[in-house]
């Protein structure tokens, strides 16, 4: 169980609806949260990858980087801003391209990963020397501080967590969004943009998600959050997904929940993530824990993070020991449940290196029994992004 | 036959020197659906209040206790392949363990369906 939090949980703009809702309400992130609604938590899954679900994710931390102009050196503006952020991460964040939005880590001087987060570039020609980052809700704090830190005078860290971030997600959720946002459609697969509505006012629309599905996540003004969720709900092919789902759905999408799967004693290269070290960082060696992680691009990381597929019904959970055949202990399970598209246990965890790789046999001590499993590749369920 | 409850959701109806353990429908309710059931082996004793089954939903395990002690006699095999018989009908045919009852005078400590019905409405 998590510790209780102190002070009086926070509130996204759409509480008053989760419990009009009828959601049945738990604590996330400081955030009093819907973990459910009364179709429960394998109706809400299955209905986000048959139709749309709609999420709200308003406890997490979107934010925009603007670059100070008084203080810029003349160059491009986005080549300044990407800099700033570039101390962070081992991304290359000065060669994204307008529009693209795109996940990356926050780094510690080991190479450990602080938090992972979304970071995009504008589209909007007059609105370069700006990223609009979106961090976890658990580390918000540290991570705004973090980058706010890194960027000084040269620019200015703007919370947006005010607003909602409300998630759309599954095959039909392009369709819904469209009806009520005309121009999102034309989106491709990690590309976002701001859009001004005369009902909604002014969203940043981004095609992303943690479900596997296509999907939009929207930041919506706080005064309009509730109009615009009420009219996304009005669409009988949408339906309102809890934190139940969201987990489970993220699961078998092989995605990472941080401070599970990864965490500040993880690396991208152990975490299965060595895409999100770009060529030409590698190459300058200008990231916080480089040197480590060079070492481990070139000799292979002594642990990865990989799918675990219990071959039984039970689920292994966070902190299962997983042994090989012959009963040595060779990593630890770091998330895993019940994959209802699956039909399906399914998880995520470490194991040394020899043993990484798919269909690797393995042993899950779930309550002083071994049972078996295997290393699976990731995702469980196959990724349907409209590139 | 009679049934009695338990303060952690449990149900058991006793026949005889066979009591027949369950969870209740207000414990399915909360749980949400049940994707796996891990039972007792045949033969184990088990104690009053302590483990004799676990209960796994979605998002989470749930410890299931003995209302008596005994020792365990059958279990409820349909569970295996259809563990959401305990959603569709928990104080029915989503019976968990029977137990040969070892000391039946603990059943007077428990909570019959009136009893048990207030104590909900208090939580």
């Amino acid at each position: 169980m998590a510790e209780a939090a102190t002070g009086p949980l926070k509130k996204t703009p759409l509480h008053a609806l989760h419990l009009r809702l009828s959601a049945r309400m738990g604590e996330f992130a400081s955030y009093d949260m819907p973990i459910q609604y009364p179709d429960g938590v394998m109706a809400e899954h299955n209905w986000t990858r048959s139709h749309c679900g709609v999420f709200d994710v308003s406890h997490m931390g979107p934010c925009f980087l603007v670059l100070n102009e008084s203080v810029a050196v003349g160059g491009p503006a986005h080549a300044e801003v990407a800099k700033i952020v570039e101390t962070l991460v081992p991304s290359d964040i000065a060669g994204l391209p307008a529009g693209k939005i795109q996940l990356s880590v926050l780094l510690n001087e080991h190479g450990g990963i602080l938090d992972d987060l979304m970071i995009g570039r504008p589209d909007w020609p007059s609105r370069q020397g700006l990223l609009y980052i979106v961090v976890n809700a658990g580390t918000k704090e540290q991570d705004f501080a973090l980058i706010a830190q890194a960027a000084g005078k040269q620019a200015e860290l703007r919370r947006a967590d005010d607003r909602a971030l409300i998630a759309v997600q599954g095959p039909e959720a392009e369709a819904v969004l469209e009806a009520i946002v005309p121009g999102v459609a034309r989106l491709t697969f990690m590309t976002f943009t701001r859009i001004d509505t005369e009902t909604f006012g002014q969203l940043v629309v981004a095609r992303c998600g943690y479900t596997g599905e296509d999907g939009f996540e929207v930041l919506v003004p706080p005064g309009a959050a509730n109009a615009f969720a009420e009219k996304l709900l009005s669409d009988p092919r949408a339906k309102p997904i809890g934190l139940g789902a969201r987990d489970s759905l993220r699961l078998e999408a092989g995605m990472c929940l941080y401070g599970h799967d990864i965490d500040q004693t993880k690396t991208p290269i152990e975490a299965s993530l060595a895409w999100m070290v770009s060529k030409a960082r590698r190459e300058r060696a200008d990231f916080p824990g480089a040197s480590r992680i060079l070492a481990q691009i070139n000799d292979g990381a002594e642990i990865k993070r990989v799918g675990v597929k219990p071959l039984g019904r039970a689920p292994a959970r966070e902190g299962v020991e997983i042994q090989n055949a012959t009963g040595e202990t060779i990593g630890l399970v770091t998330s895993g449940g019940f994959g209802p598209t699956m039909n399906a246990p399914v998880a995520q965890g470490y194991v040394a290196k020899a043993f990484s790789k798919p269909g690797t046999p393995l042993k899950l001590i779930v309550r002083g029994k071994a049972l078996d499993a295997e290393v699976a590749a990731l995702p469980f369920v196959p990724n349907r992004y409209k590139r | 036959m009679t049934t009695w409850y338990t303060s952690e959701h449990e149900w058991i109806t006793v026949d005889g020197a066979i009591g027949t353990v369950g969870i209740t429908k207000y414990a399915a309710e909360k749980l949400g659906d049940v994707v796996f059931v891990d039972l007792p082996a045949i033969g184990r004793h088990v104690a009053k209040d302590g483990d004799m089954a676990v209960v796994e939903s979605v998002k989470a395990a749930s410890d299931v206790y003995a209302p008596a002690s005994g020792d365990v006699d059958a279990v409820n095999k349909t569970l295996e392949a259809a563990p959401d018989t305990v959603n569709q009908d928990p104080e029915g045919e989503g019976w968990f363990v029977k137990l040969k009852l070892s000391n039946p005078d603990e059943l007077s400590s428990l909570m019959d369906k009136v009893a048990y019905d207030k104590f909900c409405e208090g939580l």
